[in-house]
Formats: C-alpha cells, sequence, structure tokens
C-alpha cells in the first residue's frame, strides 16, 4: 500500500515494528512484591487490565518499575513503553506525564477508541503515584 | 479441501441496491464489507424515505390533536402498530407497546409486571448467554426485591443444558427470561420448548427477540410466550424505537412504568387514573418517526420475506463457519451452523479482538470487538474479548472471502 496515503500511514504506524515487538516481547512486564507504589484498573469496553508496581527510593525516583495484565497491542506495548520512561524518573516529575507523552512514545496516532488501550496505562500509573483510590478519566485529559 | 463457494439465496446486489451506505468507501478505494448487523443494521432507502416523508409531509404531535396534520401522524403512528403486531403474530395491535429498544421493553417487564408480581424469595430463571440486557434489569429488582436469580448454564458448544433448566425449574420460579438468540455464540434457543416447560411449571416467560426478530419468523401466538422484546434498529429500522409485545390480561395488570402525559385517562392534582393499554405505557410524545421507520422496515422485510433471509442467512454462516475453521490459530464460538444463526464470534492466537478489528477495518471489514455486552458468558468461556462477524440479508459469500482474506492480512502484521 502507498505510505503517502495518509489514512492507509496511520493505520500502517499503528502496528508498527516496535508495537508489535514490545506487545510479542515486553521488556518490563512482571510483578514486584513488595512494593512501593501499585495499582491496577480496567477498560471496561474491551477488558483490557493493566497494574503497575512501582519501587521508589528515599530521594523520590523510581528505582523498578514493571506492568502486568492483559489486552491489546497498543495497550500492552504502551504500558511497557511507558514504564521503560519513567525508570529513573523522579515521583514527582511521573506526577506530571502527560496524554501528549504516552503519544509521542509510541509515536502514532489514535482514534477516539484506541485513545482508552494506549491510556489505560498512564492512567493507572498516575493514580498509583497520586495515591488515589480510583483511576479517573481526568487524569489522562491532557 | 477448498471449500465450494455457495451461491447467494437472496439477490444481494439488487437488495444492497436498497442501501445507500453501500455505495460509499470506507476509505478511497477501500469498499464497506459491513459485518456488524448484530450491533445495528444498516437502513434501505425505503425506511430512510417513510421517515423522510413523515417530517417533510405530515409532521405533527400525534393523538388528541384536531387537524389534518395530527391526524395523519397519528394515523401513521397507529399503522407503524398494527403492522407490528401482524409481523409477529400478535392478536392485537394493542398488545404491541412502543418502547426505545429491547432494554427499555425488558425493564418496563422488571419494573412493572416485576415490582408487583415478585416478592422476597421469588425465584426467577436466566442463562448464562444473556445479553446485559436481560440480566442488569433483574439485578437491580433482585436486590430490591430479594430474588434469587437461577442460570441455565451452557455445554461447551454453547447449547443451553435442559436437563439443568428442568431442575431448577422445580424451585416454582414466577418468571423464566432467556434469549431467542445469543448475541455471540449465535445459538437459537428452543423458545417453544423453553416456554412450554416453563408454563408448566407455573412461571411468566419472557422472549429477548433483538437478535431472532430479524432473522427469522417469529409468532408470538405459537410460541405461546408471555412478553417478546425487540429493537427496530437491529431489523433494518431506525435507532430509538422497540417493542414490547405482551399477553393481554399481564398488560391489563399490570401498574404504569413511567408517568406523564398520553399515559393517562383522567388526573387530578393528586391523583390519576391510567389509560387503555398500549398507551398506558408510552408516557410522553414517542418517537413517532421512528415508528412509522419500523413500520416501513416491517413492510420491507415481509417483501422480502423472512423466511428466504433465515435461509440466505443460514447459508453464509455455513459457508463463514467452514472458511474460518480453515485459517490456523481461529477459534470460533458456539455452536454448529445448523444450531445457530448467523452470527461468528471468534478470536485468533496470539492476537487481541481489537487489534483483528483494526486490522479489517482497514480493509474495509467492519467487526465488533469486545465483550459485546455479555460479561458473563465470556466469563464462562474464560474470554475478555472475541472479535465477532455477523451478517444479514444484505451480506454476499464474496463478503465472507475479504473477511478470510483479512484475517490473513492480521496474521502476516502479528507474525503468526
Amino acid at each position: 500500500m502507498a505510505g503517502n496515503d495518509e489514512e492507509t500511514y496511520t493505520m500502517d504506524d499503528m502496528y508498527r515494528e516496535l508495537i508489535i515487538d514490545r506487545y510479542q516481547n515486553p521488556l518490563y512486564r512482571g510483578v514486584l512484591e513488595p512494593n512501593d507504589i501499585t495499582f491496577e484498573d480496567s477498560n471496561p469496553l474491551c477488558g483490557d487490565e493493566i497494574r503497575i508496581d512501582l519501587r521508589v527510593d528515599e530521594t523520590g525516583n523510581v528505582t523498578e518499575a514493571v506492568f502486568s495484565g492483559h489486552g491489546c497491542a497498543i495497550s500492552q506495548a504502551s504500558a511497557d513503553l511507558l514504564i521503560e520512561s519513567i525508570l529513573g524518573k523522579s515521583v514527582e516529575e511521573v506526577k506530571e506525564l502527560k496524554k501528549q507523552d504516552v503519544l509521542d512514545i509510541l509515536g502514532i496516532e489514535l482514534g477516539p477508541v484506541r485513545l482508552k488501550c494506549a491510556l489505560l496505562s498512564l492512567k493507572v500509573l498516575k493514580a498509583g503515584v497520586y495515591g488515589l483510590g480510583e483511576a479517573d478519566d481526568d487524569l489522562v485529559e491532557t | 479441501m477448498k471449500t465450494l463457494v455457495p451461491a447467494n439465496v437472496l439477490e444481494t446486489d439488487r437488495i444492497r441496491a436498497d442501501f445507500p451506505i453501500f455505495t460509499r468507501e470506507v476509505r478511497p478505494g477501500v469498499s464497506l464489507v459491513y459485518l456488524d448487523s448484530t450491533a445495528t443494521t444498516q437502513k434501505p432507502n425505503q425506511v430512510i424515505d417513510a421517515m423522510d416523508a413523515f417530517y417533510r409531509r405530515s409532521n405533527a404531535n400525534i393523538h388528541r390533536g384536531i387537524h389534518m396534520l395530527a391526524e395523519e401522524a397519528t394515523q401513521n403512528y397507529e399503522e407503524a402498530r398494527v403492522k407490528v403486531a401482524s409481523f409477529i403474530g400478535s392478536p392485537s395491535p394493542r398488545q404491541i407497546i412502543f418502547t426505545r429498544n429491547t432494554t427499555e421493553s425488558i425493564n418496563l417487564v422488571a419494573f412493572s409486571w416485576g415490582r408487583s408480581n415478585l416478592n422476597p424469595g421469588d425465584t426467577v430463571i436466566l442463562t448464562e448467554m444473556e445479553h446485559h440486557s436481560n440480566l442488569v434489569p433483574w439485578h437491580i429488582l433482585a436486590a430490591e426485591k430479594k430474588l434469587r436469580l437461577e442460570f441455565i448454564p451452557i455445554d461447551q458448544n454453547g447449547i443451553l443444558d435442559l436437563e439443568i433448566y428442568q431442575q431448577l425449574l422445580t424451585r416454582n420460579p414466577k418468571l423464566v427470561a432467556f434469549t431467542h438468540m445469543s448475541n455471540v455464540l449465535g445459538t437459537i434457543n428452543p423458545a417453544a420448548e423453553i416456554t412450554h416447560l416453563a408454563h408448566a411449571a407455573g412461571a411468566i416467560v419472557l422472549l429477548d427477540g433483538a437478535q431472532s426478530v430479524p432473522h427469522f419468523p417469529v409468532d408470538v401466538a405459537a410460541l405461546e410466550i408471555d412478553f417478546l422484546a425487540f429493537s427496530g434498529h437491529k431489523m433494518c429500522g431506525p435507532t430509538g424505537i422497540g417493542v414490547l409485545y405482551g399477553r393481554k390480561e399481564l398488560l391489563d395488570s399490570m401498574p404504569p412504568f413511567l408517568g406523564g402525559g398520553d399515559m393517562i385517562k383522567r388526573v387530578e392534582l393528586r391523583s390519576f387514573t391510567p389509560n387503555a393499554i398500549p398507551y398506558k405505557f408510552e408516557a410522553g410524545t414517542p418517537a413517532i418517526a421512528e415508528a412509522i421507520g419500523l413500520g416501513a422496515a416491517v413492510d420491507y422485510l415481509q417483501d422480502i420475506g423472512l423466511q428466504s433471509i433465515a435461509a440466505h442467512e443460514h447459508m453464509i454462516i455455513s459457508y463463514a463457519l467452514e472458511r474460518l475453521e480453515e485459517i490456523p490459530g481461529v477459534t470460533i464460538y458456539g455452536p454448529k451452523a445448523d444450531q445457530k444463526g448467523g452470527v461468528a464470534s471468534f478470536t485468533l492466537d496470539g492476537v487481541h479482538a481489537h487489534d483483528i478489528a483494526q486490522i479489517l477495518d482497514r480493509e474495509g471489514v467492519a467487526v465488533r470487538a469486545g465483550h459485546h455486552c455479555a460479561m458473563p458468558l465470556h466469563d464462562r468461556l474464560q474470554l475478555t474479548a472475541t472479535a465477532r462477524a455477523s451478517f444479514y440479508l444484505y451480506n454476499s459469500v464474496e463478503e465472507v472471502d475479504r473477511l478470510v482474506n483479512a484475517i490473513y492480512k492480521v496474521k502476516e502484521v502479528f507474525r503468526c
């Protein structure tokens, strides 16, 4: 298919090599017990589930981070890439992460339905670092 | 061995010409293969034109109005009721209540009949394959009334276990509410047998006809069911209009569901007298144009013939199951073609249903992915999501081939 067709380009991009790779061979899949921060949530529309566990040192930096759960390639690859991006960052920096940061890491554009898949891990991560009881869509509005 | 491609039962080219949506491309150069009719069907010109003509020529509020347009609107609306009544074999149009959809019809039964007839400790029998619309209204009522909910289980082929059903019937249930055809497995349940056994045990029967009424002949008198719920938008009609059929004695004895205009005979400051059926259950200005659209959809389906539609879908689903089974890694859920309607829910090893649907969409093939509003059924099957291709009168065997080719594209992208 022609790469200059914008629609086609976006579609092909959605399943680009990096995303299929990280979906099939994630680098940060696992569970940390004990952990300093853990949170999990699901996307009721498609049943995707993500749990994220973090270990944080005394200076407030994320030293270890993993995710577990199941779901589509977009949700799982974005979780893996998001975890990679926060290692070594401070919890305060993680709190500042935005929707666009995840889309930049993924390097793709998504419609409203798949955006929920891509942002589930960010929602879980932010609910965890803010110490919230419930993950709210507002966490990933911007 | 290559599967022999069967001939289409219906003249799909001629039928497709009635549906303007099939003239569009999904994206440049990619024509639409619409395999999501279980969610909602496409609409033929006959339905669109009937609604258009109503708004352009006859629009007025119904009943009470003493002017030409009000009379035309009332007549058109009530004619739609007569058409629907004849379509499902209702003894009288007055037993046809217009609602918003199947969900509202079931809620009407739960909150009107259920609230006034069910008592703490009473048993209601449902099945493991119900859509959320035939589960949650009963969850809500069960919590309020302390009801006991029992479920007819399915076997590994997605068929209801009627032996366990008979054991459940010894609990003297007050109601058996079940789907005529599963929106996920496609299983067509033996409605007459289930109803007969329920009545013998003294229970009332509610049939969820959302997936059956559009696809094969359903006759409420022959089935002897007490309530039938279905939606207009799944049978070539518009959204926003659904139907509840009820046995007359039941409807007459039931209290109103929603209060307001049109459902009353007389109102005083502190009291009201409800109207007769069906108006007792149609509070407020109803979906007039949508009812007229549904009437046109009924005409359209009857012109083609429900038997022919059912035969066409049976041919397509038989072919689709054969073709899908050929694909390595594909698992199909539900019974064989002779026990199901035109629904094929499947998974592909190593690929989430959402990713399947996304890549099929690139090929112009529209399927649904997820739990299809049947989470308990997916739990039972130990699945989080399936991809679902569903077929209707406008689908052709050629479109099954496009589906299968697109699934091979998915396998390419996911290297599986």
